[in-house]
């Protein structure tokens, strides 16, 4: 069962089994503007929930992006390498930045719904 | 009067202010600074707008003029000719005043400059694309070095022994506290050039890349396409380029570099006591996102009207200063305008000419010496303006007579080498004449009559 949750600082994560699939919202993708490159981790990094994960930079800002659960990174869109406009085009599908390996599951709950998010905004 | 008549706050706002934050002396702000340090300043009392000026004429009055000297040294800044008309365009005050634009578009002249500037470096290096300037040669070479790890991944540099001294020094302080490993490549004793099978024998599966100069430190021309075909196809070739040369050799962007770099100085700046001068940076069209710096680019606005923008500016120091991954400054950028203003004076033609005057003058001083029987040749690889030539006599010694007729003497190369105390490092430029080269041949002549 798929499972897609929201941080307050603008990511997405998107849950099946252990694996999650991470990337930076619609909105934070329309309000940086055009994105210009994306500083992909390394596969096999360790992070830690709330730590950097890895940057966008846009035409105007460089933001770091968090993530929003603990894990290994185990695949990472290279696509984004030769084309970051996909995050403008479409940030929550093929504008994924990383795959991770899951190693706390509980992390999850303190995640905002898809509705909470949008409230915050 | 008051003491300082520029300072806008008056008794009152003073008092108001220390009424606010709970103080009744402004020196209490200061109760955390040494007692040491207290008192009054050892400084003189103000003097009239003539005084100053006769007071700084005498101080400037006792530096040495390079005008009035002949220059017989390079070794990574040179003394060249430059036209009157390129600072009377770039120190025009839309430039001159300029700081870094931070709202960047606004300042389209600036960004057209430097658009202009990428071009030229472009065309002089081969390459598809340059940034807008660095700070300076060495930090280019340093800052390559971090590219190429970013493009493969891969954690060590083979920089050729042969590289500018002090650029190694900048690139081990760059590059030490960020887990790369930097590891010297000999030259050949014979020839100057990069010793080949040390090259390949120090490549391994973490070599990132290869950084080499064109000339060398020593002045020999290396071989950038055989040194390119050793390298497995992941490994970059960054090449540190003195641009002057590039008048007469072949673009290393064409012999197969991946990344070009150098010390801009040569294009129209003169030699300012070290400083400022800017660094250049090319690389191949595919390894862009990697660059460091900022990019101009050229597009349209609203009425499709041509305009310039500054594109990857934030992996620059003033987005975010802590991840920058250079380190541009103004005074910097207007160095690189300088000499993209140079290099339109000058023209394809005249770059050609001036680079052939250089080649011609130091083959003929190379010659000329060689002949007098008191220098024995080092290296038989070849020179473009500068090479080394070891003395049968003591080389200091030697400068400092040449020093007291205004003639600038050769580089002591065992100031940078311990095994080549006592070698010279000789240049000429267009601007030497044949007088003075002649004179200072005349003078290795008089050498048994010199007291060395």
């Amino acid at each position: 069962m798929k499972m897609k949750k929201f941080t307050k600082t603008h990511e997405w994560v998107e849950v099946e089994g252990k694996n999650a699939t991470i990337g930076i919202t619609a909105h934070a993708a329309e309000e940086l503007g055009d994105v210009t490159f994306v500083e992909l981790p390394e596969e096999g990094k360790e992070v830690k929930k709330g730590e950097a994960l890895c940057a966008v930079e846009s035409v105007k800002s460089a933001s770091d992006v968090y993530s929003p659960v603990s894990g290994k990174v185990i695949e990472v869109n290279t696509e984004l390498d030769a084309s970051p406009e996909i995050i403008n085009e479409d940030a929550e599908g093929k504008g994924w930045i990383v795959k991770l390996e899951l190693s706390d599951e509980s992390e999850l709950d303190d995640l905002l719904t898809e509705e909470e998010y949008k409230n915050s905004l | 009067m008051k003491r300082f008549p520029y300072i806008p706050h008056t008794e009152e706002d003073i008092k108001e202010m220390m009424n606010v934050i709970g103080i009744d002396d402004i020196k209490e702000l200061y109760k955390d600074v040494p007692k040491l340090f207290e008192g009054e300043l050892n400084i003189s009392e103000s003097k009239s707008e003539i005084e100053v000026k006769r007071e700084l004429l005498e101080l400037s009055n006792r530096n040495a003029n390079l005008e009035d000297y002949a220059m017989f040294r390079g070794a990574g800044i040179y003394k060249h000719y430059v036209p009157s008309a390129v600072y009377q365009l770039a120190t025009k005050r839309n430039f001159l005043t300029a700081y870094t634009p931070y709202q960047a578009e606004v300042s389209q002249g600036t960004l057209q400059a430097l658009y202009e500037f990428q071009t030229a470096i472009c065309e002089l290096t081969g390459m598809e694309v340059a940034n807008s300037s660095m700070y300076d040669g060495g930090t280019a070479v340093a800052e390559a070095i971090l590219m190429a790890s970013r493009v493969n991944k891969k954690h060590k540099s083979l920089v050729a022994k042969s590289i500018h001294p002090e650029y190694i020094e900048v690139s081990r302080t760059y590059t030490e506290s960020q887990g790369l490993e930097i590891e010297l490549i000999n030259y050949d004793e014979k020839t100057g050039r990069i010793d080949l099978e040390d090259l390949k024998d120090k490549i391994d599966e973490n070599t990132s890349s290869v950084v080499i100069s064109y000339p060398n430190f020593f002045g020999v021309i290396e071989n950038i396409k055989r040194i390119k075909e050793v390298l497995p196809e992941k490994v970059l070739l960054i090449v540190n380029a003195y641009p002057i040369a590039l008048g007469l050799l072949e673009a290393p962007g064409k012999l197969g570099a991946d990344i070009v770099v150098g010390e801009g100085q040569s294009l129209g700046n003169y030699m300012s006591f070290g400083g400022p001068t800017f660094g250049f940076f090319a690389s191949k069209q595919k390894y862009i996102r990697q660059m460091p710096g900022r990019i101009i680019g050229e597009t349209v606005d609203a009425d499709g009207k041509r305009g310039f923008v500054m594109v990857l500016q934030t992996r620059e120091q003033h987005i975010r200063r802590a991840k920058a991954t250079s380190n541009i400054c103004s005074n910097h950028a207007l160095m690189a305008v300088i000499a993209s203003v140079y290099l339109s004076i000058i023209g394809r033609e005249g770059l050609k000419e001036i680079a052939y005057q250089n080649y011609q003058k130091a083959h003929y001083l190379a010659e000329k010496l060689i002949e007098t029987e008191k220098f024995d040749p080092v290296f038989e690889g070849e020179f473009f303006n500068e090479f080394v030539i070891k003395p049968k006599f003591d080389l200091d010694k030697f400068n400092e007579k040449l020093l007291e007729e205004k003639f600038i003497g050769p580089l002591n190369l065992g100031r940078f080498f311990d095994d080549m105390k006592n070698y010279g490092l000789f240049c000429t430029t267009e601007l030497n004449t044949k007088e003075e080269i002649d004179y200072l041949i005349s003078k290795v002549g008089e050498i048994d009559e010199i007291n060395l």
